[in-house]
């Protein structure tokens, strides 16, 4: 008997065949022709994190030298980036208009911890490789439950572990104060400070303070912590508060071991507006080199990133260590494809992606490389302690593994 | 004229409803995604257009309430267990007692006032969601992540297709709400006291009473919207609802067309399709000009502001007398 509702099951079974059947032709290796390989992007070219789309930028331009110089086995690579302003919803909006509309084969470098905490378990779900995403979130390392996602810079938790470490062996009996941004850069680097300290040794930590990224200056939060009486402060905070912190804790006189996290090492952005001198003796981990060291004037690939940025880009990007980590990025990227050879299925790029051997990515500092493995989703662990000495960042003691 | 308007009127209402009922049997699930966007900041707006549009209260903060019903629903859903039907009523209901409690202080403003102290409360909700103290409830700077529905009863459609049709039944039914408000006896007291508080007053409308409550159903449209993003996305965030988001509501209103409550579909396609073409418009400047779409967007809020000042459905008010006008001129002579 035709019911109202077995004629509206019907009909609504017949459309969504119709729609599914549409669309089940474009599974074959989609991104992927004789000619081209289609690459996806995410980056905020706008609003408040707008800074790092000079990454995005770095890494097209890093693709379009390859392509100049003939591909890879033969393949043109179309990076197609856009812009979702740092705003999770339109991540996914423009995630997914690449995944089915563009077609392409994989996402490379999305950008931020919260956009790509939306648009992973769509990857997930779709099977669409989250190639080293930009953000050191300690949780793209799960190759267990999100097989195709996997990250690239070394974890805020790894880094705060190796800083741990360090205090624990060279100043075990340090009383430490910490400000830390109140989100979620703040909160992975306090995890891994405190699991690198122990149970037994958080009582080290006498005082934290937080700040919001709206707040303009943070030099209150510092005549706090040096209340405490602490001799050792950690500064994990971005580059605007890093200055500010460097400054005030300078002027106060407070006689402090002070470290800063990665994102903030910039001599440029960070310690100059701080002033040089009173940044003198801040003790910080890095995997990128400086390439205005003049340690490094010789290095190959130092050379290489000079010709690169006087052709495809301008002198502000040769000096912003944001761009200096893209081009790194990029070749790592490209190794990938390399090693995939003419199966560029997401299987193999995936698979690929997870076999990166002791790989030695331009402007890394020597001696640090990137590692991958079916279990080990976090390409850098190491870092190089570095401490400034009031022109650059000097390396001291061996590089350290977290 | 007013018997043929209604019915032009009604025309185009079914055939927008035929069309926004055929868009999941042949459109890809990018595109439903867009569509249930656009569902859902339509709502929104009706939402908004009531408050500002019918009542004349300026609102720029109805991002904040957005927020509540957005993350109202997620914590709904996964901190208490509560299904995705259930959460986004109990999160408007939320909203509505936070409109209306905020509708009590708006009443001492007025104006530029309000609209200053709306701003406030749409800058402060970021930072007020990644609040170190509610962390355990609203998953702090990390934002909570939520399963995606299914379609029920076994029903042959995909999640894309079933959350569609799902945003579009609450905006049917939030539009037919909104329409027999505004012509019943409410409509005409919000509207008076937009136009002549006063006079209003001397009549018998109680202001105070009837401005706060529109100030809490305004709220509650904006809550459904934001409970329908966060299951559409999926994820909610501090990042996801900025201040750029009340100032698009705006946008969206005076575009769509103040006291129109069909324009609002057309507000709210502006405001999510018009980025995107700015965006293509300036792809082949090149890398380096990555910023201009801002600029393109705001050109082209301009140019359609200056074509169109009382807003699409303005313009289609004008286009349709004119019409009249010009197709049955014997009929005028003899009335």
């Amino acid at each position: 008997m035709l019911t109202r509702r077995s004629f509206l099951q019907s009909s609504a079974a017949a459309a969504a065949f119709a729609a599914s059947a549409g669309s089940a032709h474009a599974d074959a290796t989609p991104g992927i022709t004789a000619t081209e390989i289609k690459i996806g992007q995410t980056m905020p070219y706008s609003g408040p994190a707008s800074a790092y789309g000079v990454i995005g930028r770095t890494e097209a331009a890093y693709f379009k030298m390859i392509n100049e110089q003939g591909g890879i086995n033969g393949r043109k690579l179309n990076l197609i980036s856009l812009d979702d302003g740092y705003s999770p919803p339109k991540t996914v909006e423009q995630v997914r208009r690449l995944v089915e509309q563009e077609q392409v084969a994989f996402l490379f470098q999305t950008l931020g911890t919260p956009p790509n905490t939306a648009i992973r378990p769509y990857c997930n779900e779709h099977k669409v490789p989250q190639l080293f995403v930009a953000t050191g979130a300690a949780k793209w390392n799960d190759p267990k439950h999100f097989p195709w996602t996997i990250g690239y810079n070394p974890s805020y938790e790894t880094e705060a572990r190796i800083y741990a470490k360090q205090i624990l062996a060279t100043k075990p009996d340090a009383k430490i104060a910490i400000l830390y941004a109140n989100d979620d850069f703040g909160k992975d680097y306090i995890v891994g400070f405190k699991e690198g300290l122990g149970a037994s040794h958080e009582g080290m930590i006498v005082k934290e303070a937080t700040y919001e990224n709206s707040e303009p200056t943070v030099d209150s939060q510092v005549v706090t912590l040096q209340g405490s009486g602490a001799d050792l402060f950690f500064i994990v905070a971005t580059p605007k508060f890093a200055a500010q912190a460097i400054r005030k804790s300078f002027d106060l006189g407070w006689n402090a071991t002070r470290y800063i996290t990665n994102v903030s090492v910039s001599i440029a952005t960070v310690l100059k507006p701080a002033g040089l001198d009173k940044s003198k003796g801040l003790i910080t981990g890095g995997y990128v080199l400086d390439v205005t060291d003049p340690r490094y004037k010789d290095n190959p690939d130092v050379k290489g990133w000079k010709a690169f940025t006087d052709k495809y880009m301008s002198a502000k990007e040769y000096i912003d260590v944001n761009a200096c980590y893209a081009f790194g990025a990029a070749a790592t990227m490209v190794q990938v494809l390399k090693q995939c050879g003419n199966d560029l299925s997401r299987e193999n790029v995936m698979k690929q992606a997870a076999n990166l051997k002791a790989f030695a990515a331009p402007l890394l500092i020597p001696g640090i490389a990137i590692n991958t493995s079916p279990d080990d989703f976090d390409p850098i662990r190491q870092l190089q302690l570095l401490t400034f000495n009031g022109t650059s960042w000097e390396p001291f003691g061996e590089i350290l593994q977290g | 004229m007013a018997r043929r308007n209604g019915r032009i009127a009604s025309i185009v209402t079914a055939a927008v409803v035929i069309v926004a009922l055929a868009i999941p049997f042949f459109a890809s699930g990018y595109r439903l995604y867009q569509g249930s966007q656009v569902l859902i900041l339509a709502i929104a707006l009706l939402g908004l257009n009531l408050l500002t549009g019918f009542n004349g209260q300026i609102s720029l903060g109805h991002g904040a309430f957005f927020a509540i019903g957005g993350y109202g629903t997620a914590i709904l859903m996964a901190k208490l267990g509560v299904p995705y039907w259930a959460a986004i009523p109990i999160a408007s209901v939320v909203c509505f007692i936070a409109g209306f409690l905020f509708g009590f202080p708006a009443l001492r403003f007025g104006g530029l006032y309000l609209a200053l102290a709306t701003f406030a409360l749409a800058v402060a909700m970021p930072q007020m969601l990644s609040y170190k103290g509610f962390d355990a409830y609203t998953g702090g700077p990390m934002g909570l992540l939520l399963t995606k529905p299914h379609a029920p009863f076994g029903l042959p459609l995909s999640g894309d297709q079933w959350l569609y049709l799902f945003c579009l039944a609450f905006a049917a039914a939030l539009y037919w709400a909104a329409v027999n408000l505004v012509r019943g006896r409410v409509g005409r007291g919000l509207i008076a006291i937009r136009d002549h508080p006063i006079a209003a007053e001397t009549m018998g409308v109680n202001a105070a009473l009837y401005k706060t409550t529109c100030f809490g159903v305004s709220a509650l449209y904006a809550g459904v919207a934001g409970g329908l993003s966060a299951i559409v996305v999926g994820f909610v965030s501090p990042e996801s609802f900025g201040l750029p988001l009340s100032l698009a509501f705006l946008v969206g209103i005076v575009v769509g067309g103040l006291a129109s409550l069909g324009g609002m579909l057309f507000g709210a396609v502006f405001i999510e399709f018009v980025p995107n073409v700015a965006d293509q418009l300036t792809v082949n400047f090149g890398e380096s000009a990555k910023a201009l779409p801002g600029a393109v967007y705001g050109v082209l809020l301009i140019l359609v502001m200056a074509l169109m000042p009382a807003g699409v459905a303005g313009a289609a008010r004008a286009l349709a007398s004119l019409a009249a006008r010009f197709f049955a001129p014997a009929r005028r002579r003899t009335m």
